[in-house]
């Protein structure tokens, strides 16, 4: 599945709640299945500081692909990165670097990608993307 | 003008009428507004008078020969007159328009600042917003002075007998929080004045989060400086107040220099203009004053009694119904409190129930409050806090509960 067919995916899934709860809902759900950093891993050069939330990143490369994975002391934001990073994994750098991530926006949640929404999302976009330019 | 004695009736409906924003509907929800700490909303008549001005009488004041310029001087002076009478400060020219609370208080840090030598010292308290630690923070590295801190205990009120040590015949200023946003605390600032004024030092009082709820008389409390903005108060953003005694405003030296604040300029030398303009330079946010006088007038015909009354139970029973909730915590158990209830749910980020809570048209705010020290002091990363206004009632209270427990039972 190419990065924009798993946008299309995450979009249709999102289009059967009409209610807003039941689309945090399922975020939630998502955010409690995301495999976790372990406590012991989780550096402070992974950290990624929100000012309400926490947000910690690390990648790695498998051949040309990128791996992920993240963890946030919220669970809400822990969702939203379980979404952000099932259309990031196992992509190219190139392909992460310069991807449009429409998706957020069409399912509503733009505002948690607001560089003011100090969740630590949006630095974690920019962070998740320089690494994949340094990569290139 | 200014219309005394004649007290409105506490009528919650009526009142709610006067304010077109909580009619609004949030994802298709009624708005519950419980962010009054972070900023209070406008009553139709302050929202007529923002019009009005910028419709009908907008002009530079101070300055014009013309007839809007003199209506705008006049209104304004006007306000500043309403602010003097409520709070009730001896001389109009006491009552100083800037820009907020932050603005105040970094004013008197810097130019009362002027006045301190090395080794003097500032005394705050432990429950201080930002605002009222960094600029004392900031003095101290300027002038080499040194800032002490009222300790509290873990019900969020001040250890006053730690206080007494602090003070000495080197402290030249006390600045404390009348009201602290983040716990609610009211604070005794009439026994803190009177034994700082006993060793000689002055007073600023941060009245960000008191004016809106209690009636303020700065010549009871005999503060020196009392800071507060006027958005919280009910008027508009961008405009605040700083109350000084003359005498000492007079020892002070100018904050910035520009128009308006000057009495004669030539390249050699410059004289500076009296209070009030000698503090506020440049044109001023015109229409904010104006508006702020605005909101305080119809401030002053509320029955403030009755406000704070149904304010307290607003608190009161908010507190009693979020206890029953399964591993929650209230953060700040002070005997004597405002309107802040602010808590902790175990194992559950505040972020989250903010979203959610949001999700389901109630406004609260999560996070430090900008009280950062406070939050250290309780181990916390932040709190979940509801700040009811007069505007609230107990039926939001128990939409906000139910929403409150939707929300953990979704998170759990
Ligand atoms: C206790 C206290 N002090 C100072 C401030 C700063 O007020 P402003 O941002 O309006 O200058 C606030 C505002 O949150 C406050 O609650």
């Amino acid at each position: 599945m190419t990065l924009e067919e798993k946008q299309i995916q995450i979009v249709e899934e999102f289009g059967i709640f009409d209610d807003w709860m039941d689309k945090y809902e399922y975020i939630i759900e998502l955010g409690k299945e995301l495999p976790i950093i372990e406590e012991a891993d989780k550096s402070d050069d992974k950290l990624i500081e929100g000012c309400q939330s926490r947000v910690w990143l690390d990648s790695s490369m498998e051949g040309d692909k990128m791996k992920f994975v993240a963890d946030s002391d919220a669970i809400i934001t822990k969702g939203i990165i379980g979404l952000l990073i099932r259309v990031m994994n196992n992509e190219t750098p190139k392909t992460i670097a310069t991807a449009d991530l429409h998706f957020i926006a069409d399912i509503g949640l733009q505002e948690h990608l607001s560089p003011t929404r100090a969740n630590g999302l949006a630095s974690m976009v920019q962070k998740l993307k320089m690494s994949a330019l340094k990569a290139i | 003008m200014i219309v005394e004695n004649e007290k409105i009736p506490f009528d919650i409906n009526a009142i709610r009428a006067e304010f077109p924003v909580l009619k609004q509907k949030i994802y298709g929800k009624d708005l519950i507004y419980f962010d009054n700490g972070a900023t209070s909303q406008k009553p139709q008549v302050v929202l007529d008078a923002i019009n009005k001005y910028y419709s009908q009488e907008n002009s530079n004041i101070h300055r014009g020969v013309h007839h809007l310029s003199q209506v705008a001087t006049s209104h304004y002076e006007e306000a500043r007159t309403i602010i003097q009478k409520y709070i009730n400060a001896p001389l109009q020219e006491e009552v100083l328009f800037n820009s907020g609370t932050t603005a105040g208080i970094n004013m008197v840090a810097f130019c009362f600042g002027e006045l301190l030598t090395e080794g003097d010292e500032i005394v705050i308290s432990a429950m201080e917003h930002h605002s009222n630690i960094v600029p004392w923070q900031m003095l101290c590295e300027r002038k080499k002075c040194i800032l002490k801190v009222i300790p509290m205990t873990k019900k969020g009120e001040l250890e006053m007998d730690v206080f007494d040590n602090l003070l000495s015949n080197k402290t030249k200023l006390v600045a404390v929080s009348h009201i602290s946003n983040s716990l609610g605390t009211i604070n005794p600032i009439e026994e803190i004045i009177e034994k700082a004024h006993d060793i000689g030092a002055k007073v600023l009082i941060d009245g960000a989060q008191s004016i809106q709820h209690m009636k303020v008389d700065v010549q009871a409390l005999d503060c020196d400086f009392y800071a507060f903005s006027g958005h919280k108060v009910f008027g508009p953003t961008g405009v605040g107040v700083l109350y000084g005694k003359k005498e000492i405003l007079d020892s002070m030296p100018p904050y910035q220099g520009g128009g308006d604040m000057i009495s004669k300029v030539t390249f050699e030398k410059t004289t500076y203009n009296t209070l009030p303009h000698k503090f506020e330079a440049g044109t001023p946010h015109i229409a904010g004053g104006i508006c702020l006088g605005t909101a305080i007038e119809y401030l002053s015909k509320l029955d403030i009694d009755a406000i704070q009354k149904h304010e307290y139970e607003l608190a009161q029973y908010a507190e009693q119904e979020l206890l029953n909730i399964d591993g929650l915590r209230i953060i700040g158990t002070a005997k004597n409190k405002t309107s802040v209830v602010s808590f902790v749910i175990e194992g559950i980020h505040p972020f989250d129930i903010g979203t959610l809570l949001d999700k389901q048209g109630i406004a609260v705010r999560t996070g430090h409050h900008c009280t950062q020290p406070v939050m250290s002091f309780f181990e916390i990363p932040g709190t979940i806090r509801a700040s009811f206004a007069f505007y609230n009632t107990k039926n939001e209270i128990d939409i906000f509960i139910k929403a409150v427990n939707r929300s953990l039972e979704m998170l759990r």
